[in-house]
């Protein structure tokens, strides 16, 4: 894939910082506001999605490695788990063993923001190989057509 | 410390692990799936004998947060679910040696184990949900496995078959929440029981049941339901086919329905409607039973006839459990019921044995000869000892023939049938029982004895990797069939009795 | 109650397409409309006019804890649309797999296995 014109191009580098930007304050106000995890993390994948349309995948995975986006998406899980394991020292699973905090700050209600962030980081890797993926078996089998009409 | 949410942290937490690790260390999936489905086995059978316990997330009592349960019925389930994983992983080690991406089967394997669990111990009806869904979608990928043109057909029927059934089992929680105010299974119920009368239920509710008994029909395959089944479970790999057969239908169909339909609704008391859950209950399975059967014998690929033969014995299983419930809805004596429903489960674990058995056996034959065409195999007897001995012990125990367990557990489920009044119905389990044998007198005469010719030539032994956990099953089906008093009163009275008392459900839930 | 009925209806509409139709790409259309209109009725369980958001605090007056929402189906629906979103991604790859092995979205031309 080459990408799309100069114009969307330049758009596009443009705006997928404020987009980034904007999805980490859905996720860390995801306790006070309306958002969280997942719909930041969804927010801040689409912005490597915006990328990848753009540019193609190879300017996408230059920003964001393969590699690391796997890696969030098994850490970001794995984080979710063991934050709701600090909760078994108190006796149950999921305790909130962190202080609540004062109400409208933005370190209150305890495992809540850390669980925000732990789903943000396994919502927008995942989200964003599974397009990639899906963006690979497109270009795949493009390529499978062009062959078919050639022989 | 409560043990109880162990069962669905240690699978997930693997299931995570697999792919971070398997970045740098290649043998990840193997070792962690291993280490924790060993682990979770040995919780399982040391959980035998243990009282029932329940486990708030978070601290949060019973009606507001999320309960973790673990009672007889639990344990059971729990028990053939994670012994039967763990014997398929040791399976897997050599067979799954031929396929690519291992890192990935081996996550949702996890994902899948972590699902089961989950939906078996949950008290909560979206959490129920949620773990099903889990569960289904780890197995949609994993029947696709092969990602040859037949796989991914299978998956994709199979996932769209199964997310029909999952939008129903959505609507039925909405419309119990809508109802009762509540998703909380014991709460639930006893808002039912109490608000409701139990007995005459509104009709909203009757709705909600009847859509749960489609649900979960889809996902145990249940005869107006099962298109899916015959195509999914042969294309899968073994030791899926052998989870799919053996436990995934039991725990996400069989056990949900059950735990909804006597803890949530109450058909454990005796009322008209009951009756009419109880009564299509025992049409479906009448149903299963004969189509099963006949479509059965006709099959010339090994591991579709395990797969026909997969819904008529799940057939025979919620015969079982519906015949006690249509006995507790008339009014019945709960002696029989018991008797009816301890049948039930009774075939339930024995069919998790000998059918996982079976399609491990079955992959063995596959991997030694290169096919699973019945015409074309005879005489494994000669070349393959082992898995020979093993088809044989499982095929003679599946089709009833006597010191074996499934002799026990039909014979327990037809006698109930006829203390129950239902003529008709134990004379067709009876007849298909017959009918059972025959088709698997055919897969032993067709492929363990005879002449050794065509692709049983070249046939060896498969590697003790794979042959173990066939040995361990087999153990296992006969010894179910001779140690019955041991193990009957350890294992199925309290899954028994939890699925008969509701009222201590709710106690135990509630406090 | 008429709005419970119309969701009754965009269910069967989902499950029309899925039945009816032979392209693979509008059957998973279909389960879509069907998981939207189960998403849709747990929406309207928890609806309430003139709702307020449910936050309790020290002040709050009884009228006010009259007229809150109840916030528990909105959590089950963003959940399920979360599994939705899981399972249509799984579906869609499984269906561009399909594609490339049969050149075809029909289903009567793929459809091989006879259930």
């Amino acid at each position: 894939m080459k990408g799309m014109t100069i114009i969307v191009k330049t758009i596009t580098d443009f705006v997928a910082a404020f987009i980034v930007v904007f999805g980490a304050y859905i996720v860390l106000y995801g306790h006070l506001t309306p958002g969280g995890g997942f719909a930041g993390g969804v927010i801040i994948a689409c912005a490597f999605i915006l990328l990848m349309l753009a540019h193609g995948r190879e300017v996408a995975f230059a920003r964001l490695p393969e590699r690391a986006a796997h890696i969030m998406d098994s850490s970001g899980a794995l984080a979710f788990l063991i934050i709701g394991w600090l909760g078994v020292t108190g006796g149950f699973f999921f305790l909130n063993v962190f202080g609540r905090g004062d109400m409208f700050r933005l370190l209150s209600s305890g495992m809540i923001l850390p669980l925000n962030i732990a789903i943000a980081f396994k919502v927008g890797s995942s989200l964003f190989l599974v397009f990639a993926a899906l963006a690979m078996f497109r270009r795949r089998s493009f390529r499978a057509m062009i062959e078919e009409e050639l022989s | 410390m409560n043990p109880v949410p162990l069962y669905v942290a240690i699978p997930l937490g693997a299931a995570f692990l697999i792919p971070l690790l398997g970045m740098w260390w290649k043998k990840s999936g193997e070792t962690l799936a291993v280490l924790s489905t060993l682990v979770l086995a040995v919780m399982a059978i040391l959980a035998i004998g243990t009282p029932a316990m329940v486990h708030h997330m978070g601290g949060w009592t019973a009606p507001l947060g999320i309960a973790l349960v673990s009672d007889g019925l639990t344990v059971l389930l729990l028990i053939a679910v994670n012994v039967i994983a763990f014997l398929c992983i040791i399976f897997s080690l050599k067979y799954m040696k031929v396929y690519t991406g291992l890192t990935k089967y081996y996550s949702l394997f996890m994902l899948m184990v972590a699902g089961m669990n989950g939906v078996v111990v949950s008290g909560d009806l979206f959490n129920l949900f949620v773990f099903l869904e889990v569960a289904s979608i780890a197995s949609y990928a994993l029947v696709a496995f092969g990602v040859e043109a037949d796989e991914l057909e299978a998956g994709f029927k199979y996932m769209i078959l199964g997310s029909v059934a999952s939008v129903m089992i959505l609507f039925a929680v909405g419309t119990v929440y809508a109802v009762t105010g509540t998703l909380n299974m014991a709460d639930a119920s006893r808002e039912i029981a109490t608000r409701f009368g139990g007995a005459e239920m509104n009709p909203a509710l009757l709705l909600a049941a009847a859509f749960f008994l489609m649900g979960f029909g889809l996902k145990a395959a249940l005869v107006p339901f099962h298109a899916w089944l015959p195509d999914a479970h042969p294309s899968a790999p073994a030791p899926i086919s052998a989870m799919l057969s053996g436990v995934v239908i039991k725990s996400l169909g069989v056990y949900a329905m059950c735990r909804v339909m006597f803890h949530v609704f109450g058909f454990g008391t005796a009322s008209p409607s009951s009756a009419i859950i109880a009564n299509a209950m025992i049409g479906f399975s009448v149903l299963s039973i004969v189509v099963g059967g006949l479509l059965a014998i006709g099959q010339w690929d090994f591991k579709r006839l395990l797969a026909y033969s997969s819904i008529g014995q799940i057939g025979y299983v919620t015969l079982g459990i519906g015949v006690g419930a249509r006995v507790l809805a008339t009014g019945g004596t709960r002696s029989l019921a018991a008797l009816a429903i301890l049948g039930g489960l009774f075939h339930l674990i024995n069919h998790a044995a000998f059918k996982s058995l079976l399609f491990l056996s079955s992959g063995a034959i596959q991997q030694a000869t290169g096919t699973r065409d019945m015409k074309m195999l005879s005489g494994l007897r000669k070349r393959m000892p082992i898995t020979a001995a093993t088809t044989n012990l499982a095929a003679l125990s599946i089709s009833g023939v006597p010191p074996f367990s499934g002799f026990w557990s039909k014979l327990i489920i037809i006698v109930a049938t006829i203390r129950a009044g239902l003529m008709g119905v134990a004379v067709v389990a009876i007849a298909m029982a017959f009918v059972t044998l025959a088709y698997y007198v055919k897969v032993q005469r067709e492929i363990l004895f005879g002449p050794v010719r065509g692709p049983a030539e070249s046939a060896k032994e498969v590697s003790p990797l794979m042959y173990v956990p066939m040995i361990i099953l087999a153990i296992v089906c006969v010894g179910f069939g001779l140690l019955y008093p041991v193990l009957g009163s350890r294992i199925l009275e309290p899954a028994r009795d939890a699925l008969l008392n509701g009222a201590e459900y709710v106690k135990l839930v509630l406090g | 109650m008429t709005v419970y009925f119309m969701c009754a209806v965009l269910l069967m509409m989902g499950l029309y397409c899925l039945v009816a139709k032979k392209n693979i790409v509008k059957k998973i259309i279909g389960i879509v409309i069907m998981d939207y209109a189960v998403n849709l009725y747990l929406i309207t369980i928890g609806y309430k006019n003139n709702g307020v958001a449910p936050i309790i605090e020290k002040t709050t007056s009884p009228e006010l804890l009259e007229r809150f929402v109840d916030p528990l189906p909105q959590a089950l629906v963003l959940t399920s649309i979360v599994i939705g979103l899981g399972t249509l991604s799984l579906m869609v790859s499984m269906v561009i797999r399909l594609y490339e092995k049969h050149g075809t979205f029909d289903m009567s031309q793929i459809s091989k296995l006879r259930g």
